[in-house]
């Protein structure tokens, strides 16, 4: 499938950017630098990658390669995670095992059950909208369940003092923080079509594919992400109570820190 | 009497609560020193002390929230590292500076610690605490103060500790309300039940009469000499000052657990 867009046409997309140049400029915003940096490095990232990809998605390329792709996209996901939640114990090893066991589960399901033919150039886009979307429901998680347990510190030992394991003791806190994670998945997953086209369809629509293909297509990656992004919540939760705790049932402190 | 470095239980009461060398480090801040002290059964014993001397770290000693970084905290003569957590827990039982009830109703809380107990059980721990048995279909986010407090005693009393450990449990209350819940625990001891409170109340001391006090100053026994200085002294004061000065001054307000 060729794209539409040709190099004269990037060029001229540019001209919203020169647009908020300017307006920047008039308005005394002083975001003109990082307007140009920002549009700079998405070119040359996207560039990069899209060289990358050339070779991952050849018609001769392994599939192993794709693989490796969706490997190295969880890696840097969990990479985000640490460094956007750092007062949560263990927080990129955490995001790495609840990406990878929701990735494996939900690709497993696409894959496994035909719901995608097993190609390259299938495995790397599915497999970065899944974990691209993980990223946000993960550090939401991995937060409010530190937060929650630490402002509600009294309430916790109150139910070990009752001789509760800290599981037990973390359930009511645990369960809040992992509804706070998933409700804007949900949420998202409700408004989809009405006030947002998604990235799927909409990319689909602007490489000629029908409309109505397109909404199968989008609609099972949409299970996919709503599934992986469950999954992928309720381990972070699961492993951070491990981590908030010792082994003989005593919440440790944290230091909560603003981001 | 305040307990003398590597006391034994006197004639009487056997031996609850043993701290052998018990140190309790924070980084680099010590907050228990080689602390030797014993807490006997069946008695009411109080843990008293200006604000920062390591009562509560003594008392979490007891039910295992705090570890010893060194030492040997023994319960009935048994190390409490050997003890099952959980078990430890349910013989001693512990009830904070401020009342902590979970959502649901009185009986639901209660059941968060026994979760077979009858309505006739919840009814027999409310009247243990003076609340009445109707008391347990109340919401129990709408509780005073003082009901909340003793709600969460009788939670307590229902997982039928052998000890009570009671970390200024009328910080948070009125007058009217401490007196009471002063007046329930009297009448559990007088019922043979152990009680270690930690308070810095003096007037409280006086009310409750303790047939023994623990006075802890800068996570150690207070000497004699700091014993005297700090039970003539009131109200506490709770600034971080010099031993000297916080036995002395009296700016302190009475209520304030914190």
């Amino acid at each position: 499938m060729d794209g539409d867009v040709t190099p004269l046409g990037l060029a001229a997309s540019l001209t919203l950017v020169a647009l908020a140049l300017g307006l920047s400029w008039r308005r005394g915003l002083r975001l003109e630098r990082d307007l140009v940096i920002a549009a700079v490095r998405a070119v040359a990232q996207l560039v990069a990658v899209g060289y990358v990809l050339l070779v991952i998605l050849a018609e001769d390329a392994p599939l192993v390669l794709a693989w490796c792709w969706v490997a190295l996209m969880i890696a840097i996901a969990a990479t985000t995670v640490g460094r956007r939640a750092p007062e949560v114990p263990g927080a990129t090893k955490l995001a790495a095992t609840a990406m990878a066991m929701s990735t494996a589960v939900a690709l497993a399901i696409a894959f496994g059950l035909d719901v995608f033919p097993l190609e390259s150039r299938v495995v790397v886009p599915v497999g970065g909208m899944i974990v691209g979307n993980a990223l946000g429901g993960t550090v939401v998680a991995a937060r409010r369940v530190v937060a929650e347990l630490s402002d509600h510190r009294l309430d916790v030992e109150a139910r070990l003092a009752l001789g509760q394991t800290s599981a037990e003791a973390a359930q009511p806190f645990i369960r809040r923080a992992l509804r706070t994670a998933l409700i804007p998945q949900i949420e998202s997953t409700k408004a989809v079509g009405l006030i947002s086209l998604p990235g799927t369809m909409t990319g689909l629509i602007l490489a000629g594919v029908r409309p109505v293909d397109a909404v199968l297509v989008q609609a099972a990656v949409m299970f996919l992400i709503l599934g992986s992004v469950a999954i992928n919540v309720v381990v972070v939760g699961l492993g951070l109570t491990r981590e908030m705790f010792t082994d003989d049932h005593r919440l440790k402190r944290v230091q909560v820190v603003e981001v | 009497m305040p307990e003398s470095p590597r006391s034994t239980a006197p004639d009487g009461p056997g031996v609850l609560f043993e701290f052998d060398r018990v140190a309790v480090t924070a980084g680099d801040r010590t907050i228990l020193h080689d602390l030797d002290a014993t807490v006997a059964e069946s008695e009411l014993t109080v843990l008293l002390g200006p604000s920062g001397a390591g009562k509560s770290t003594m008392l979490r000693l007891c039910n295992r929230f705090e570890i010893a970084s060194s030492g040997t905290v023994r319960f009935r003569g048994d190390d409490v590292r050997t003890i099952d957590p959980l078990a430890l827990r349910r013989r001693v039982g512990m009830v904070f500076q401020r009342p902590t009830m979970f959502e649901g109703t009185v009986a639901d809380n209660l059941r968060i610690a026994e979760p077979t107990a009858s309505d006739a059980d919840i009814a027999a721990q409310l009247g243990r605490v003076a609340l009445p048995a109707e008391m347990a279909h109340r919401d129990a986010s709408v509780l005073s103060g003082g009901e909340a407090q003793r709600a969460c005693l009788a939670r307590t009393l229902l997982t039928r500790p052998d000890v009570l450990l009671l970390d200024e449990p009328t910080s948070a209350l009125d007058p009217a309300s401490t007196r009471q819940l002063e007046q329930t625990i009297a009448a559990l001891v007088d019922d043979g039940m152990s009680v270690l409170w930690v308070t810095h109340q003096l007037d409280q001391v006086d009310r409750i009469d303790p047939a023994r006090r623990i006075v802890l100053v800068d996570g150690r026994p207070a000497t004699p000499h700091e014993i005297d200085h700090y039970l003539h002294a009131e109200p506490l004061d709770h600034d971080e000052t010099t031993d000297h000065e916080r036995t002395r001054r009296s700016d302190g307000d009475s209520t304030d657990g914190r």
